[in-house]
C-alpha cells in the first residue's frame, strides 16, 4: 500500500499535496465530537461485554474486526446464548446487511476515477460504520478528489484503533457498571445516530427514507424479526425514494 | 457451545469479521459501477438510510443489556426529547446526545429506580 501511494507522488503534479498529508487529516479530523460520543457508547460495550463473560482478547477482536456497534451487539448476545456458529453469522450478517448500500453509497465519493488501487478500497471499506460514514458523506464532497480516499482512511483507522484501545481500557478498570450508567452509554448510540443521520440527510429522498425506516422497523421487526430490517431497507427506501420522485415532479 | 479457548474467536472471525466485511466488500465491488451524479445511487442511499433508521429504531424500542430494563416509554422519550433539542439549537448532536441522556436517567430516577 504505502508503495503505490508513492508512486502516485511521482506521477502527479506537485501542486497536488501527497496522500500522507490527506491520511494526516483525516487522523487529525477524527478528533471531534462523533468521536467522542462514539467511545463512550463503545465503553457502554466494553461494560456489557464483562457482564457476558467474554475475555478482554475477545473483546477488543470483536471491536476491531466487526467494527460496527449493532452487529457488535448482536454478536455478543449470540455468543452468550450459546448460539452455533451458523446461526450466529446468519443472525450477524442480517443484522449487517445496512453496510453493503452503504459503502456502495460511499465508493463513487471516495474514489479517484479509476486510479483508486481496488485493495486500498477494500482495506478502506472496512471502516464503513455511521460515524464514519455520516463524516464522509458530509464532508468528503467539499474535498479534492486525489486526498478522499486516503484522508477517509486516516479517518477510519484512527477512529477505529483509538476507540477499540478506550474499550481495551474500559473493559480492565470498570469491574461492574451500575446499570443506570450502562443503560446511559447504550442510549447514546441510537441517539446520536439519529442526530447524525438527520444531518447527514442532504436531499429531501435522504429525510424520508430516514422517517420510513423508522417507522417501519419496527413493524416488520414484530412481524419477522431476521429478515425484518432487509425489508425495512428494501421497501421503506424504496417508497421513500417513489414518493420523493413524484412529489417533486408534482411541485416542479 | 464447546470449551476450548479457541472457539469465541472463531466465533469472532467467522460470525463477526466476514459476516460483517463481506457487506462491505460486496458494496465495493457494486459500488465501484455507480455514478456519483446517477439516479440509482440515490436509490442505494435512500435504502442505506432506511436501513440505519430500522436499527436506530430496534436499537430503542427493543434494546439488549441494561437498556431494555428501562420502561419502554422513557426510551422513546429519551430519543424523542433528544432529537428535538439537537433540531432546536441548529442541529448540534452533542446537545441532542447530551439531553436525551439526561431525559433518561431524571426519568429513571423519578419513577423511582434504583
Amino acid at each position: 500500500m504505502p508503495s503505490e501511494i508513492e508512486q502516485r507522488d511521482h506521477r502527479e503534479t506537485e501542486q497536488v499535496e501527497p496522500q500522507r498529508v490527506w491520511f494526516f487529516r483525516g487522523l487529525r479530523a477524527m478528533v471531534s465530537i462523533p468521536a467522542l460520543i462514539l467511545t463512550a457508547a463503545f465503553v457502554g460495550y466494553a461494560g456489557m461485554a464483562r457482564a457476558s463473560g467474554l475475555s478482554l482478547g475477545e473483546t477488543l477482536l470483536m471491536s476491531g474486526l466487526v467494527w460496527a456497534l449493532p452487529s457488535v451487539v448482536v454478536l455478543t448476545g449470540a455468543i452468550t446464548s450459546g448460539l452455533g456458529m451458523i446461526p450466529a453469522a446468519i443472525a450477524v450478517t442480517l443484522a449487517s446487511v445496512r453496510l453493503m448500500p452503504m459503502t456502495m453509497a460511499l465508493i463513487p465519493v471516495v474514489k479517484d476515477g479509476k486510479k483508486s488501487n481496488k485493495l486500498l478500497l477494500l482495506f478502506a471499506s472496512h471502516f464503513v460504520a455511521v460515524t464514519a460514514w455520516v463524516y464522509a458523506m458530509r464532508n468528503l464532497p467539499e474535498m479534492p478528489r486525489h486526498g478522499r480516499l486516503a484522508f477517509f482512511v486516516g479517518f477510519g483507522f484512527g477512529l477505529s484503533s483509538v476507540v477499540t484501545m478506550i474499550t481495551g481500557i474500559a473493559y480492565v478498570m470498570v469491574e461492574k457498571m451500575p446499570p443506570l450508567l450502562s443503560a446511559s452509554l447504550f442510549i447514546l448510540t441510537p441517539i446520536y445516530f439519529l442526530c447524525s443521520l438527520w444531518s447527514a440527510a442532504r436531499f429531501n429522498a435522504d429525510k424520508t427514507s430516514m422517517v420510513a425506516g423508522l417507522v417501519l422497523g419496527p413493524i416488520f421487526h414484530i412481524y419477522e424479526p431476521e429478515l425484518g430490517l432487509l425489508w425495512t431497507g428494501i421497501l421503506g427506501g424504496s417508497l421513500a425514494y417513489v414518493a420523493t420522485r413524484l412529489a417533486e415532479r408534482r411541485f416542479r | 457451545m464447546t470449551d476450548q479457548w479457541w472457539w469465541n474467536y472463531a466465533m469472532i472471525l467467522v460470525a463477526g469479521w466476514i459476516a460483517t466485511d463481506i457487506w462491505r466488500w460486496i458494496g465495493v465491488f457494486a459500488g465501484g459501477k455507480l455514478r456519483e451524479d446517477g439516479e440509482l445511487l440515490i436509490w442505494v442511499r435512500c435504502v442505506a438510510t432506511a436501513l440505519v433508521a430500522g436499527v436506530i429504531a430496534r436499537l430503542i424500542l427493543f434494546p439488549s443489556g441494561a437498556l431494555a430494563e428501562m420502561p419502554m416509554w422513557l426510551r422513546a422519550a429519551s430519543a424523542i426529547i433528544g432529537f428535538a433539542v439537537f433540531s432546536i439549537t441548529g442541529q448540534k448532536v452533542v446537545y441532542g446526545v447530551l439531553s436525551g441522556v439526561i431525559v433518561l436517567i431524571a426519568g429513571w430516577f423519578l419513577i423511582g429506580g434504583v
